[in-house]
């Protein structure tokens, strides 16, 4: 009796079973095509975006490029004890967070600053100009911009050097003096991207009722009052979430960026974490160290945005992922 | 804002929009003087003079460039990446990104997740440098194109907007007999035409732009891209950076300045040419990427 259950729950998962792969069979084949369109692309991020991921065990291993990583050697978590035994280490952190705590003091307010500008401007061509050169930057390599403020403040060819010096001034190092190397790094962002960074708040404020505006003027609120009563409440929710999702990036610099501005003088203040795994990784061929230290970067930039992912769904607007 | 009721300008409006008008001229003071330099005579050129307007045209930092070898190479293998690099991304994303809105599919989900895990975790860089490097493409220009053929932002850009497409032009299609295929080829990609729009520029900017990768994969100079070259010439240059330019030995008669401030402007030619189609379609991949489907 019990077996001939036993049997028959057998058969009745084997139906079951069946029905289920065949009908999966279906739909495959229902969608060979969306297979076909999905193939070079499937293939795309298995070769170059999962099979690196199996690089990462070089982290553990003596790797030499010879035997490859089959024939290397396990170490363990050497290179990683190694890491935060170097004191390279808490000076790539420090750069990190400050060139990233510049950042969000003192380029993150500027396009929200800028997008109220533009939107107090009333005579649309006067405002559609500006914003058509404010965008301009945007677009631009980061060697294009650095080689344009190599040719503005420069100690030998800067034109910035040049005035300061025809006024009667000492000439000044910006790009080899570290003290103002954080702040160079946030003037650059600031002149590329702060006029695109405007977008999304220009959209938001777009999106304000214009009776609002016209009850506030009856009720006699002058310019100010109506930009600290309506406009800015209106774009809270984007300021916030902008704010938080930029707190998610803290692990993240624009290495192009830095890579391009760093020399020989600023390198303990500019040495973050990518271009100290190009260096040591790819120029000098310790590759373990390389790729330790960018999985570090990677997890901790994974849990960074994770976090931030999950605050701002927990407050109720829906997340990037 | 329109106040039809307030047409008069008030201080606020003189000091805001005296404001803006500086930070435009901030924006564009880089530019005038790049490109005043770089258009002057070379006779009458003084170093670290400020220009505005050059005092005395002249077309030879231009004519110099473009007659080296190095140059020429440089640009040439730059559209090369470009053109072809933006075909393939447009291929490949749009077809991707495609099957991912088809629900019913089965290992749909597998594939996006896998697509968004690597939006906010990649190997880094060493990782996918010995990637490159096992698959024999350094110092070929492919490298440039292979691994970047797409990413995953553009993807789930571009798949919320075929998803806001209407369902039932694709099933006037199907019932018309056309195949998935045929749905996707004659309905799907024609109606896509503003966002492929927006992504060939966005594509072909990212593809003009990249840097770091050309120069790790790259190290042969006859492969170099523009921005290499322009590094190199203007960042890396000591007295001898644009002599390695050509083989014509009279820049010794040009300035310097004016041919590297030259080959700044050529690099970003094709950038301003485009940019007001850029200005345009950008702002609305910007907004359509902000809203998530």
């Amino acid at each position: 009796m019990k077996s001939a259950t036993q049997f028959n729950g057998a058969t009745g998962a084997a139906v079951r079973r069946r029905g289920y792969w065949s009908r999966l069979g279906g739909r495959m084949a229902q969608h060979k095509y969306m297979y076909l369109l999905a193939f070079p692309g499937i293939v795309y991020f298995l070769v170059f975006k999962f099979v690196p991921l199996w690089g990462l065990l070089i982290a553990f291993m003596e790797y030499s490029p010879y035997t490859g990583i089959l024939g290397s050697k396990w170490v363990g978590v050497k290179f990683f004890a190694e890491m935060f035994r170097d004191e390279r280490f808490y000076l790539m952190l420090r750069n990190t967070f400050a060139i990233n705590l510049f950042g969000i003091v003192f380029m993150f307010p500027v396009p929200i600053i800028l997008a109220l500008m533009l939107n107090e401007v009333r005579h649309e061509v006067f405002k559609r100009l500006n914003q058509s050169i404010v965008y301009m930057p945007h677009f631009l390599s980061w060697v294009v911009v650095a080689s344009m403020t190599f040719f503005l403040l420069s100690t030998d060819v800067g034109i910035v050097n040049k005035l300061i010096a025809s006024a009667g001034g000492e000439p000044v190092s910006f790009l080899t003096n570290p003290n103002y190397f954080w702040a160079l790094l946030t003037l650059q962002n600031m002149w590329k991207e702060a006029g695109w960074g405007t977008i999304i708040f220009l959209a938001a404020m777009a999106g304000v009722d214009p009776q609002r505006y016209e009850a506030a003027v009856v009720d006699g609120a002058n310019r100010w009052r109506q930009i600290w009563h309506i406009t800015l409440p209106a774009i809270r929710p984007t300021i916030i979430i902008l704010l938080i999702l930029r707190l998610g990036h803290m692990a993240d610099v624009g290495f192009e960026q830095v890579l391009l501005m760093l020399n020989p003088l600023v390198i303990s203040v500019g040495e973050v974490f990518d271009t100290f795994a190009y260096t040591q990784g790819i120029l000098r061929g310790q590759i373990s160290i390389g790729v330790t230290v960018g999985m570090f970067k990677g997890l901790v930039g994974l849990v960074l945005v994770l976090a931030s992912n999950y605050i701002v769904k927990k407050m109720g607007h829906e997340g990037i992922y | 804002m329109s106040f039809v009721a307030q047409k008069k300008l008030t201080v606020f409006d003189w000091v805001n929009y005296t404001l803006l008008a500086l930070i435009s001229l901030l924006c564009v003071f880089p530019f005038i003087y790049v490109f005043a330099v770089s258009f002057t005579d070379p006779k009458v050129y003084v170093p670290l003079q400020f220009y505005v307007i050059p005092e005395k045209w002249s077309l030879a930092a231009y004519q110099y460039i473009l007659s080296t070898n190095t140059f020429m190479n440089a640009l040439g293998n730059t559209v090369f990446v470009t053109l072809v690099g933006t075909v393939f991304n447009l291929i490949v994303s749009f077809s991707l990104a495609y099957a991912l809105t088809k629900k019913g599919m089965p290992g749909r989900n597998l594939i996006l997740n896998f697509v968004i895990f690597t939006l906010v975790f990649n190997a880094g860089l060493v990782p996918n440098y010995l990637l490159v490097k096992e698959l024999g493409l350094l110092n070929s220009l492919w490298s440039l194109i292979w691994p970047s053929l797409t990413n995953a932002w553009s993807l789930i850009v571009i798949k919320s907007f075929l998803e806001s497409l209407p369902s039932e032009l694709e099933d006037s299609g199907r019932i018309d007999g056309c195949s998935d295929l045929g749905v996707f080829l004659r309905i799907i990609v024609p109606l896509s035409m503003p966002a492929v729009a927006a992504f060939t520029l966005f594509f072909a900017v990212s593809h003009w732009n990249t840097y770091f990768n050309a120069l790790i994969y790259l190290s042969d100079s006859k492969k170099w891209t523009l921005q290499v070259l322009v590094k190199s010439l203007v960042i890396d240059s000591d007295s001898n950076g644009v002599g390695q330019a050509g083989s014509v030995s009279d820049d010794r008669v040009l300035p310097q300045e004016t041919i590297r401030m030259a080959a700044i402007v050529l690099s970003m030619v094709p950038i301003l040419v485009v940019y007001p189609f850029l200005q345009k379609y950008f702002a609305k991949g910007v907004m359509l990427g902000s809203i998530k489907g």
